[in-house]
């Protein structure tokens, strides 16, 4: 227990290091999740009044396709120095290395929800009418259902012949639940027509069930050959 | 009587779906049973 | 062997317009739809057929995955031993009993439980090595054909007598399309991977969408009870004919079905005895090796 910990976090460090380094990718991601917002706003009319209750699906949908994108940069760079296999041949356990990748895939796709929140709330001058301390639980919830499926998909992607694409198609329809999850409940909170405690409560069995799985499966996944 | 036109309809659109289906294998078949042949000669 | 597909062909195909007969004569008019109803003997049919042959493509990508370790298969087998004497033996608390929805008997949910190691065991036994996969594929392709019918007869169906095409809280409908995606991904995912890893990825994507299945079931089950629906009228028990019909219906689709897989099942053997002959041309071409000595299956670990 205690190595796994160490070699995830040690692969941790070092994954948001070179991130860190090479900022092309982050500032490219950073201009995506803004442009993404600043589309929305101009399809969806940010002063219609139903616009309240169309903004927690809108958020969490560009969260979505910035995360897809997030997920895609980040195997990528390790496809490019033959680190994966390296990975294999290491005595390290694959689960460490699963947990990093999910665990620095979280931090990003936070960072950039974190970016592009505030500009929502400009654009469709949102205030919250329920209670607004759960949308933090809806958020880490939600991010990290979208961050363990897609790390894992993505490991499974990258021996497929249209890479980037098969991430979003092999996601996206196991994400589903997930998606009614997040964007039901952040719905509920902002219009504060409904409870959203039953979405939480979703949300985290999602994310027990699918990390459970992930880590299960992802040895066979780095092994297969 | 307008109803029955979809009840119809489902019914047909089953059997064009099974057929579709069906053909598509009849394809795969003869361009495997194709292949085979081809490698049988080869040697 | 190759005399029965024939025969069983034209068994089925007299079987399949008797239960057309039944379903357009010989069952009475529905009290409240009229004729339209008898989509449901297309419809429902299909979809219990869909699930069926996902149900079983789950099961062989399980037997596929624990296969890889001998550990890991002597674990599965006592888990679904235990789901078997557990779920059966639960069936009989009153607890229990007292939480079924009303009609289902006991029974059905014991015999229901039990189809899980049944299943398990005799897949295990009739599909050893590389038929395993073969079956993998062959279920989630038939499977696709029959949901694909599903969720379009099902709009069919629901314009003439609810006056909409799709309901958003149709908890049936809406689980049937996010399965008949999580299936559609599962064959693309088959195609674009190389033929080496494909196999263990797509048993590991059966099992999380395996996993899925219930999430999807209760996230759109609260969610429609939280959001007002469309009325949809309907339930309440069913005329015994309209019953029997149904049945017989589901049991000519069940042989058409098995049909079309043994088709696909032999398909995909072919496709593979050509891939490997070719392989094993290269190399011979390439003078890498003057007697072909590799394994034709695959390799237990």
């Amino acid at each position: 227990m205690n190595s796994l910990w160490a070699v995830t976090l040690a692969t941790l460090v070092k994954d948001i290091r070179l991130e860190w380094r090479s900022k092309d990718a982050l500032n490219s991601m950073l201009f995506f999740s803004l442009l993404v917002v600043v589309i929305f706003m101009f399809s969806f009319d940010p002063l219609a009044e139903e616009s309240r209750h169309i903004v927690g699906g809108l958020v969490w949908v560009a969260f979505l396709f910035a995360a897809v994108v997030a997920l895609n940069q980040t195997w990528a760079r390790e496809l490019r120095n033959q680190v994966l296999d390296a990975y294999r041949v290491s005595p390290a356990p694959a689960n460490a290395l699963f947990l990093a990748k999910a665990l620095g895939n979280f931090i990003f796709v936070s960072v950039l929800e974190a970016l592009m929140t505030p500009l929502f709330v400009i654009f469709y001058n949102l205030h919250v009418l329920g209670p607004a301390w759960q949308l933090i639980p809806v958020g880490l919830l939600g991010t990290w259902a979208l961050v363990v499926n897609g790390t894992f998909f993505a490991a499974m992607s990258l021996r497929t012949r249209n890479r980037e694409i098969m991430l979003p198609l092999l996601l996206f329809p196991i994400s589903i639940p997930a998606v009614l999850g997040m964007v039901a409940g952040t719905t509920a909170i902002l219009t504060g027509e409904n409870s959203a405690h039953f979405y939480i409560v979703l949300l985290l069995t999602y994310d027990v069930v699918f990390t459970t799985a992930s880590l299960a499966l992802f040895g066979t996944i780095l092994h297969a050959e | 009587m307008n109803a029955i036109k979809f009840l119809f309809a489902a019914y047909i659109a089953t059997w064009l779906i099974h057929g579709f289906y069906i053909g598509t294998l009849m394809r795969r078949f003869s361009r495997a049973r194709r292949q085979f042949s081809e490698l049988e000669k080869g040697k | 062997m190759k005399r029965l597909f024939p025969i069983l062909s034209i068994i089925t195909a007299v079987f399949l317009a008797y239960a057309l007969f039944r379903a357009l004569v010989v069952a009475p008019a529905d009290a409240l739809q009229g004729e339209v109803y008898r989509i449901i003997y297309y419809h429902v049919p299909s979809a219990w057929t869909a699930f069926l042959l996902f149900f079983i493509n789950f099961i062989a990508s399980i037997q596929y995955l624990v296969r890889a370790k001998a550990s890991t298969q002597n674990v599965a087998r006592w888990v679904v031993i235990a789901i078997g004497v557990i779920g059966v033996g639960a069936t009989f608390l009153p607890q229990v009993q007292q939480m079924l929805p009303t009609g289902m008997r006991p029974s059905a949910v014991a015999t229901t439980v039990l189809m899980i190691p049944a299943f398990y065991f005799l897949i295990g036994w009739l599909f050893p090595g590389e038929r395993l996969d073969v079956l993998a594929v062959t279920s989630a392709e038939v499977g696709v054909v029959f949901c694909t019918i599903v969720l379009v007869t099902g709009p069919i169906w629901a314009r003439p007598v609810w006056g909409i095409w799709w309901a958003p809280g149709d908890i049936r409908l809406t689980s049937t399309l996010v399965l008949w995606l999580i299936y559609v991904s599962y064959l693309v995912l088959r195609r674009f991977s190389s033929s080496a890893q494909t196999q263990m990825l797509a048993a590991a994507l059966a099992v999380f969408g395996a996993l899925d299945v219930p999430l999807v079931y209760f996230s759109i089950w609260f969610f429609r009870t939280q959001h007002p629906q469309p009325v949809i009228g309907g339930g309440g028990s069913m005329d015994p004919r309209m019953l029997q019909t149904l049945l017989i219906s589901w049991l000519a689709f069940l042989c058409f079905a098995f049909l079309i897989c043994w088709s696909r099942f032999r398909l995909e053997l072919l496709q593979r005895e050509v891939e490997q002959a070719h392989a094993m041309e290269s190399l011979v071409g390439a003078g890498v090796t003057a007697k072909p000595s590799m394994p034709l299956t695959r390799s237990s670990r």
